[in-house]
């Protein structure tokens, strides 16, 4: 137990905070602790921790991606495109044909970063920038509304109707979120690729001696959060039933916080799944019970600053300096 | 000892190096040098910085390829050279100085990391490294928590954790380069006695150090290293520091202590009562002008925490600290910089020195405000102190502009000594300043603080190595879990009496 605090102190010190703030907001609001809202929360923050889960494996190889999320809507482009040639397709294809242009784009940066030596920050800020601008220019700017009608149509796996007459309903973005989830989660843990990906984030040049491949760590960190990015852009596209080119715009950063939020390190070598979904759930929760207390949503980028910061603070520091009086008192010498 | 090291002549030796030549851009590295290393042996190899110990290392272990005509005989095998590959694979091992290891990972997973390295990936098998590593670890006589992430652990035991992933590795003939620099007197015994094991098991340990009491006490020979030619084999029975030294240097040194006559001298610093609880205790101590005060202790004694209250850094709970006859209470260390006290780091890699940086701006980053005219910085009256200090100090460089990581490690703490010396200190507080630093740049160093004492300067020098604060100081304090237990004046007082008291 004391082994299981100590090596997941950023996660449990994520789960108080998140914890303190359901009970405010249980309190606070009437709509907040009903199984139609959690299951809401799990619905809205799948494509973000889709995003989270895939930039944690760059984060944990020592690297960091701006670019991921006009990535994604340059593959949400491309692969409405596709999908209109081939003439509508289905999950499976569209899947598939969303990761494959996800990974290409990921490949993309590896590509700039283990070939040309570029350190990762200023190679993806470029990328980002080049997928963007061409996403603009070729498209103007002008959304498709015209999806095929398998990803436009609601697909609910579990729904349940509520006491008030309301339905709580879980949908297929939570089942490609759960997947992923785990798929990282195997990826990273189990398998010696991601031991060799924590080891290459952590000391790169001892990693070079042990003889691993770090042309293959990059390209293996950079794809799969490609990959990610290529299926959260499809999900996205479904939850928003459209294509809007800018509509991914900004999310990198809301995505960066919250990864970094759950512990994982800007230099590599450090972060875990659970931590980066809860980083993802506390931005969530904390927006969605904000919303549901009325407050203005000018607002919202603001709290949601103030708590990542204090989050931040919380995990980094020991109790004992935040109140020092406590441990003054505890510790008669 | 004495039988075992019959017993290790008697066998055939596991490496045997014959004619290994090396060629820099035109400078010989090594000439015609052989090397031999019996099985289980510690055997210590021995030079100053650029004898070749480092190149002959690379040549054994692949990285470099002798000239023709070299001949590598290793375990019954004939090599004209070795290739990293082969070299590993038969049971060659390195632990580098920089250890190699991953902060962030569990000690299991730094030890059996050799098992999730392969072509095609798979499952981890924890339980398996953790059996690996514990096993290893046992091998060594050690205990570890290897559950637990490596970055909690103590700089000593993140070396006893690169030994036995060299064991793991199937390892018959290991490499220590400078294993214990950066370790304590206390840290050092530990790893000592790990090495014994590690030999006791069989596998032969080449252990190359600048510390000369650690190699009389662990090997059973030395092969000595001088500007790339081999100076000989000596079975250390027999051997003594100086006498290494003379070998190494092919110069003699006189150790002898100090006579100066300071008793008229007013004093610099005046310590009352300065305490820390839980760091250090009522610490009372004077330090006249143009005395050196050597403070020396065991690791946790409260040195570098007294050195860094002294300097402004932490904030002493009571006491008092007068200098130059007037009572001084830092904010900071800038307060004290201001007013004299100067501290040059334990650490100089990482602390002392900005390494990617020029030696140039090394030097007078202590010092900006004596450079500036109107409010810049002064390229000319930059140029000018950086020219006086090489010049005083007699510093060996290349250019002002080129990094300070391109430096000897002599000249790059005679660096950090200048950097501080620009500041017009009237208190130098020198903290372990040979760590990692050769036994003939030693001398330069201590020449440097001699002469700076007899120009009036106050000196405290920090050392854990008490032949150091022995030959090199006027007075010598002994600090003790945070309490001055003993004050000693060299030549009154016995080294070995000294040595007794510490290690004691």
């Amino acid at each position: 137990m004391r082994r299981f605090v100590r090596s997941h102190a950023t996660e449990l010190a994520l789960l108080a905070v998140i914890a303190v703030i359901c009970v405010f907001l249980s309190f606070a609001t009437d709509r907040f602790f009903t199984l139609g809202n959690a299951f809401d929360l799990l619905n809205t923050s799948s494509v973000n921790i889709i995003f989270a889960v895939g930039l944690l494996v760059v984060l944990i190889a020592g690297g960091i991606d701006i670019s991921f999320a006009v990535a994604a809507s340059v593959v949400q482009y491309l692969a409405a495109t596709v999908l209109g040639w081939i003439g509508g397709g289905n999950w499976i294809i569209g899947l598939i044909i969303a990761g494959a242009l996800g990974v290409a784009l990921g490949c993309i940066n590896a590509f700039l970063i283990h070939g040309f030596r570029i350190i990762s920050i200023v190679a993806t800020i470029s990328t980002f920038n080049i997928f963007f601008g061409l996403l603009m220019f070729f498209t103007g700017g002008v959304s498709i509304y015209n999806l095929p009608d398998w990803l436009t149509t609601r697909v609910v796996l579990f729904e349940r109707e509520m006491a008030d007459g309301t339905w709580a309903e879980i949908t297929l973005p939570v089942l490609i979120m759960a997947t992923c989830v785990f798929a990282t989660w195997t990826l990273i843990t189990r398998t010696t690729t991601g031991r060799q990906l924590y080891a290459f984030g952590d000391n790169p040049e001892g990693a070079r001696r042990f003889g691993i491949n770090i042309g293959a760590m990059q390209f293996i960190a950079f794809g799969w959060l490609g990959l990610m990015a290529g299926v959260a852009g499809l999900v996205q596209a479904h939850y928003a039933q459209e294509v809007v080119p800018n509509a991914l715009y900004g999310r990198e950063l809301d995505v960066l916080a919250a990864v970094v939020l759950g512990g994982a390190r800007l230099g590599g070598g450090k972060g875990s799944v659970l931590g980066c979904i809860l980083g993802v759930l506390l931005v969530s929760i904390t927006q969605n019970g904000l919303n549901l207390m009325g407050v203005s949503p000018f607002a919202f980028k603001m709290i949601v600053g103030a708590i990542i910061l204090a989050a931040i603070t919380l995990s980094n520091t020991s109790i004992e300096r935040l109140l020092p009086f406590l441990k003054s008192r505890r510790v008669p010498s | 000892m004495a039988d075992q090291a019959l017993d290790v002549a008697a066998s055939r030796p596991l490496l045997s190096l014959r004619n290994v030549n090396m060629t820099f851009g035109g400078v010989k590295a090594l000439k015609n040098v052989s090397f031999e290393v019996l099985p289980g042996e510690v055997h210590c190899l021995a030079g100053e910085n650029g004898s070749g110990k480092s190149t002959l290392i690379k040549v054994i272990t692949g990285v470099y390829r002798p000239e023709a005509g070299a001949v590598i005989d290793y375990d019954g095998q004939s090599y004209s050279h070795m290739s990293p590959v082969t070299a590993q694979a038969s049971g060659i091992q390195v632990i580098w100085q920089d250890l190699a290891l991953f902060p962030e990972m569990t000690v299991a997973e730094n030890i059996a990391f050799q098992t999730v390295i392969g072509r095609w990936p798979r499952l981890v098998n924890y339980a398996e490294m953790r059996r690996v590593a514990i096993n290893a670890l046992q091998r060594l006589g050690v205990t570890l928590d290897v559950d637990r992430a490596l970055h909690h652990f103590p700089i000593a035991q993140r070396q006893i954790v690169a030994i036995a992933r060299a064991l793991v590795g199937e390892a018959k003939l290991v490499f220590m380069d400078e294993p214990t620099a950066s370790l304590t007197q206390s840290e050092t015994d530990y790893l000592l006695d790990v090495v014994r094991n590690l030999s006791a098991s069989g596998v032969a340990v080449v252990f190359v150090s600048h510390r000369l009491a650690e190699v009389l006490e662990i090997s059973s020979r030395v092969t000595v290293l001088r500007d790339g030619a081999l100076v000989g084999v000596y079975p250390t029975k027999g051997l003594t520091q100086s006498r290494i030294t003379e070998l190494m240097t092919g110069k003699t040194f006189d150790y002898s202590v100090l006579h100066r006559d300071l008793s008229r001298s007013p004093a610099m610093l005046e310590v009352k009562g300065l305490s820390r609880p839980g760091e250090f205790e009522d610490v009372s101590l004077t330090v006249r002008r143009g005395e050196t005060l050597g403070i020396t202790g065991l690791l946790g004694a409260g040195r570098t925490e007294l050195a860094l209250t002294l300097f402004g850094m932490r904030k002493p709970k009571s006491g008092s600290v007068v200098l130059d006859g007037k009572p001084v209470r830092f904010g900071s260390n800038r307060d004290a910089i201001a007013a004299g006290v100067a501290y040059l780091s334990e650490d100089r890699l990482s602390l002392g020195l900005i390494q990617p940086q020029a030696i140039a701006d090394n030097m007078v980053i202590a010092s900006l405000d004596k450079i500036l005219s109107g409010g810049f910085i002064s390229s000319d009256r930059k140029r000018s102190l950086v020219n006086r200090w090489i010049r005083d100090l007699g510093i060996r460089i290349g250019k002002q502009n080129d990094a300070i990581s391109t430096l000897s490690g002599g000249n790059q703490q005679r660096v950090a000594i200048a950097k501080w010396l620009a500041t017009e200190p009237k208190l130098l507080i020198l903290d372990a300043p040979t760590v990692g630093v050769d036994v003939g740049a030693r001398a330069g160093i201590f020449d440097i603080v001699s002469k700076l004492a007899d120009s009036g300067l106050a000196i405290i020098l920090i050392s854990d190595e008490v032949p150091e604060v022995y030959f090199n100081t006027d007075r010598v304090l002994h600090m003790a879990q945070g309490r001055i237990v003993g004050e000693f004046t060299p030549g009154a007082t016995t080294l070995q009496a000294i040595e007794e008291a510490v290690y004691a």
